[in-house]
């Protein structure tokens, strides 16, 4: 909403300086955006008469327009507007003139040009390039009696504040709302605009009928009846104004509704009397399949969840969202019919949501607006129609009502305002501040406020939302603030939350980058990197209303965001070795609930391993640089975890593995199929893994349990033994730890060939044996090995290499 | 009789001799075994002393451990001795360039999303809160209805909503949320005051991105419920919060704002710290930046949980993660953090 202060200074003395007046609107809730202070920014810029208009000899789309300046000063310009004609009062600026592009909203300076081989010597401005409105389709033009010459600040000139409004207060959109505001905020009295007018026209009764059916979408229609009016541009000033609230004036009556609706908030809407049949308005529900030309130049079929404004056969309007263009007023008209009506704010959403038509009657009517409002609305415009058209206004109004408006009274005691803001405010600041915003505060001893909502404020209808009244006039800022006493409520746990911040811990610190990538995916991003079965049994969700194709899938697995992260990098990293990792979660479908959504880790390698100089020199990073993280990660939770060779696409068979915890499988671990790295433009080898972190949870111990150190001496002795090619050395080390005199087994070598048989290999452990409860002997560790070395030979055919 | 004093000096002398022509640390370590070890000559010498008549057993072995200390002494001054040289030849012939760098390890890190975030929720944690999630697929009931947004409430438009394709009873129902908010209805739900908890997540508009607008994003909801709670209380927590993230020396405002689920509703500015409330680019020339949505929580929302609303009031409020990282960082466009360039992660 775009307030014109000379405007604002019509109701209320404005007397704090401006930039503290939109400071202080701001804090009370009314966000000042913007203060647009078009005179300084107009430097230059004059107002201009088309003179003749001709067209482009090498573009179909450009006119050259030569504009007459005053004082016998003509220029011709390039121009690209459709609506420019002879005898249009334009805004011109000439080159070195600051502006701001039309297209790309940023500042710029205008130079001389040549375009399409023809010099233009300036430019015919837009509403956008001026700043006025967010308007670029077509040229601002002047009021026709707009002197030429004359510098553009001076005809248009105005201090505007360009208000982001919240959706709870429609008042606010009119000028008159704001001026409340700041009445309330400077301690100023608001000054209504009068609709005092003289009706010399015949009885309105018997002339208009109004019918409402539907009266639980039209609370409320007002409808008036002006004749002999003289149709014509509406006055400067009143052309001024609309510029400077960002609306192209039309016509005299047009104008009129719009500066009402403006000024009180109010949307208004002329009919030409003459075109309605019978002279009869009908508000109804559409008629399945019924069709109506709107004003903006479109035809739409209308559907019975919409509410249309009707004459005695068809519909003439869309009720509070746009007119008809059958019963447009034009330079015809003689006589007009006013609607001023209240509709119910849902049925208006939905209607513009339906028709996808917005305009500014539909984004006051669907925030809910006052059922006091036509009337007082309906009285001001006639008496501009009468005071500006000159027309004859009918004696009397029709007015439909459905429900008797009436007063909302709250109650509001001193306990409440005490126990939601932290402090006691003396009854005497609370109603001045009340009383300044047009509420009636009645102090009721000992302890209550009655207070009376104004018409207007239809947020308003508990206590608290007085509370916040008072609240915002005082200023946040002046309220007291205290620190949180009481009770510290007591710890519930979050255990999934916490293993994946460990997670996250431990990732990190073993050398791997986080990445964060988009919930959302593709379809065939996740078909590149899910099994064909897995895909089908259970198909991720699908968002109704996608961006844009790239993100229309809700991911059931992080593989996809992690490769296409690594595409990336791989483009700056210089082959250097790539290492990142993402926890997220991934959304499996979950019949008609919501999804299962699953805390999920998984990180990939890419890239040649450093050498002692950090260069990317040594073999790729693969399986087991891949495995170290996943073991550090694992060892840091305290978890054991058995690695099983397993098929799973999208790995490479034969380096993959499947992880597991007590037999439950809980990740996977491997280097990446080749076919699937390519088709994410990867080359080089690529090494993941990745890990169920509820899967994981149940095995992480919360807490480590202390094991008392041994005071016995260590024995290590070495072992080499000679397994089958294939037998993995995961199985010979079960079988070696399983002793209770092992403290620990680690393997130090695997070797095949001579002298080795063939499809044999030979594995060298280093053994630590250790007893908790005595020293053992020589004759102690040979038995145990030797029954270990039996077992190994029954259990996997292992022989001891001599 | 034979004379045991004889054998003893002659062990002194061979082994000072024989520890003369020690050159390095096995040649003494080996000196060390012959004399003075477990089967050393001197040790059996001490150990023979037992079956001595007790007049020499006197006079001899306080010889013997005079020659003990001697030689123990000379086998600490030889090893300082040989260590010295050891080192010497290293510091002069094994000089390193300490200005080569070090083995390479990896470095990881965090995201600084992720790093931000926990520094929030420490900030939090430190004020007696506790962290708890929620789901990031919900029901429009918990998004909206009974957050006081129902269908048709112009305030939907302050969020565009991504629907997942499902429908309950002929209506979009399921959404990807919001806002963190649906955790206060959630949190309401299971438990009673007094409440004071923050709830992480990541949050999904329907939107075009630009260098301050981005379609996932990662919110901290806060919620405070308890007999006695008011407005002071948050902006205190508010002011407390900003002072722990930004520092000691940031001036806060509050103004009003409204969300459909508290009343009174209140927005945070700091100064800008840019500028120093000069007015600059980044506050966009007001001096201020704002930096979360608050309020005191909808009495109508209270009595839906079931609580007493005239006996139990409660704050909420809602703040952006990236935005608070954009800041800190000086980040000038909100894409960097989701567009994942290694060059921008490596910073942090």
């Amino acid at each position: 909403m775009r307030i014109p202060l000379r405007w604002l200074a019509d109701y209320v003395d404005i007397k704090l300086p401006i930039e503290e007046l939109a400071r202080r609107l701001t804090t009370a809730g009314v966000e000042v955006g913007e203060i647009i202070s078009s005179a300084g920014e107009w430097d230059g810029v004059s107002v201009a008469e088309v003179v003749e208009v001709e067209k482009h000899p090498n573009a179909d789309r450009l006119t050259l327009v030569t504009v007459h300046l005053g004082n016998d000063r003509f220029e011709r310009v390039v121009c690209g507007a459709p609506n420019v004609a002879v005898g249009q009062k334009v805004a011109f600026a000439p080159e070195g003139t600051r502006l701001i592009d039309g297209h790309t909203g940023e500042p710029t300076v205008l130079r001389r040009a040549k375009i399409r081989g023809v010099e233009s010597a300036g430019m015919i401005l837009s509403e956008k390039e001026l700043r006025i409105s967010d308007s670029h389709e077509g040229i601002l033009m002047l009021p026709e009696n707009a002197p030429v010459g004359e510098p553009l600040a001076s005809v248009l000139g105005e201090t505007v504040f360009d208000l982001d409004l919240t959706p709870n207060r429609p008042d606010l959109l009119s000028v008159l709302g704001v001026a409340r505001e700041v009445g309330a905020l400077s301690g100023s009295k608001v000054r209504d605009p009068s609709v005092v007018y003289e009706a010399t026209g015949e009885r309105i009764k018997g002339r208009v009928q109004v019918d409402v059916l539907d009266r639980d979408l039209c609370p409320r229609y007002v409808a008036a009846l002006i004749e002999d009016l003289k149709m014509d541009e509406s006055p400067l000033w009143m052309q001024q104004r609309l510029i400077a609230a960002g609306m192209r004036p039309i016509n005299n009556v047009v104008d009129i509704t719009n500066y009402v609706m403006l000024e009180t908030g109010q949307p208004l809407h002329a009919f030409d009397y003459a075109r309605l049949k019978e002279r009869r308005i009908v508000v109804r529900r559409a008629r399945p399949g019924e069709r109506l030309n709107l004003l903006d130049g479109t035809e739409r079929e209308l559907s019975p969840e919409m509410l249309v404004i009707a004459d005695a056969e068809d519909a003439v309007g869309v009720a509070g969202v746009i007119g008809g263009a059958e019963s447009e007023v034009t330079e015809e008209t003689r006589a007009v019919l006013l609607e001023s009506a209240n509709f119910s704010a849902t049925s208006i959403r939905r209607t513009r949501q339906a028709l996808k038509v917005e305009t500014d009657a539909s984004r006051r009517f669907e925030k809910g607006l006052s059922v006091h409002l036509p009337l007082i609305a309906s009285q001001r415009a006639v008496k501009l129609m009468v005071e500006v058209c000159g027309g004859r206004a009918a004696q009397g109004l029709i007015d439909v009502t459905a429900i008797k408006p009436k007063d909302i009274r709250v109650t509001l005691t001193q306990e409440r305002l005490e126990r939601v803001l932290g402090v006691e405010l003396p009854s005497g600041e609370v109603r001045r501040v009340l009383e300044g915003l047009g509420f009636g505060c009645r102090w009721v001893p000992p302890d209550r406020f009655i207070v009376r909502v104004p018409y207007w404020r239809t947020d308003v209808s508990i206590a608290d939302d007085v509370v916040e009244e008072v609240a915002r006039i005082v200023g946040y800022d002046e309220l007291p603030t205290t620190q949180l006493r009481g009770e510290i409520p007591a710890v519930q746990r979050q255990p999934i939350r916490e293993l994946r911040e460990r997670v996250r811990q431990a990732l990190a610190v073993s050398g791997l980058r986080e990445v964060i990538t988009y919930s959302l995916t593709d379809l065939p991003t996740l078909q590149k990197v899910l099994p064909p079965e897995e895909l089908a049994t259970t198909p991720p969700l699908r968002v109704a209303n996608p961006m844009s194709r790239e993100f229309e899938y809700a991911r059931t697995t992080l593989r996809g965001s992690i490769l296409q992260t690594l595409t990336k990098h791989i483009r700056v990293s210089g082959g250097r070795l790539i290492s990142v990792f993402e926890t997220g979660r991934v959304y499996l479908r979950n019949d008609n609930d919501l999804p299962h959504e699953v805390e999920t880790v998984c990180a990939a390698l890419c890239g040649r391993k450093p050498d002692r100089w950090g260069q990317p020199t040594g073999g790729p990073a693969g399986f087991f640089e891949a495995k170290a993280h996943l073991e550090h990660l694992l060892a840091d939770l305290r978890v054991a975890a058995e690695y099983r060779e397993a098929v799973e696409h999208p790995y490479l068979p034969g380096r993959t593995a499947k992880v597991a915890i007590d037999g439950r499988r809980v990740g996977l671990l491997g280097e990446l199929h080749p076919s699937v790295a390519a088709s994410f433009e990867i080359k080089q080898d690529v090494a993941m893994f990745e890990v169920d972190l509820e899967a994981v949870m149940p095995h992480v111990p919360e807490i480590v349990h202390y094991k008392p150190i041994s005071p016995y001496p260590l024995v290590k002795e070495d072992l080499a033994v000679i397994v089958d090619e294939d037998t993995p050395a995961g199985r010979v080390i079960s079988v070696i730890e399983d002793s209770n005199l092992v403290h620990s087994v680690s393997i130090f070598d695997v070797y095949t060939g001579q002298p080795i048989p063939k499809r044999k290999k030979s594995l060298a452990f280093s053994i630590s044996f250790q007893s908790g409860d005595r020293t053992l002997t020589d004759e102690d560790v040979a038995e145990e090995r030797k029954r270990i070395v039996a077992r190994l030979g029954r259990e996997l055919g292992a022989t001891l290499r001599a | 009789m034979t004379s045991v004093s004889d054998p003893i000096s002659e062990i002194e002398d061979s082994a000072v001799r024989e520890l003369g022509g020690v050159g390095d640390s096995s040649q003494l370590e080996a000196w060390r075994h012959a004399y003075l070890g477990r089967k050393g000559k001197l040790t059996l010498v001490l150990r023979g002393l037992a079956d001595l008549p007790l007049e020499e057993r006197r006079s001899l072995g306080a010889e013997a451990n005079r020659i003990k200390l001697r030689l123990e002494a000379a086998y600490e001054d030889q090893l300082a001795r040989l260590e010295q040289d050891r080192l010497a030849k290293v510091t002069e012939g094994e000089r390193l360039d300490v200005t080569l760098p070090g083995s390479p390890l990896p470095r990881g890190g965090l995201h600084p999303i992720t790093q931000t975030l926990r520094d929030v929720l420490k900030a939090f944690e430190n004020l007696g809160f506790q962290v708890v999630e929620g789901p990031e697929i919900e029901w429009d009931h918990y998004n909206f209805e009974a957050l006081r947004i129902p269908a048709d409430h112009p305030a939907r438009d302050m969020w565009d909503t991504l629907w997942i394709d499902h429908e309950r009873d002929g209506k979009r129902s399921m959404l990807l949320r919001t806002h963190t908010s649906p955790n206060q209805i959630r949190i309401m739900e299971r438990t009673q005051p007094p409440i004071r908890v923050v709830v992480p997540g990541k949050c999904y508009r329907f939107e075009a991105t630009d260098p301050t607008h981005e379609w996932m994003m990662t919110q901290v909801e806060g919620l405070a419920i308890d007999d006695g709670i008011s407005m002071a209380d948050l902006k205190g927590t508010l002011a407390e919060f900003a002072r722990r993230i930004f520092g000691e020396e940031r001036r806060v405002a509050f103004r009003c704002d409204y969300f459909p689920f508290v009343e009174p509703g209140m927005e945070l500015r700091i100064d800008c710290f840019i500028c120093r409330g000069e007015g600059c680019r980044t506050c966009g020339r007001t001096g201020w930046i704002e930096i979360l949505g608050a309020g005191m929580v909808h009495p109508e929302i209270i009595a839906n949980a079931g609580y007493d609303p005239d006996r139990y009031t409660g704050f909420a409020f809602g703040l952006g993660v990236e935005r608070i990282a954009l800041l800190r960082h000086g980040v000038d466009d909100i894409r960097h953090f989701y567009a994942n360039d290694l060059r921008f992660l490596q910073q942090f």
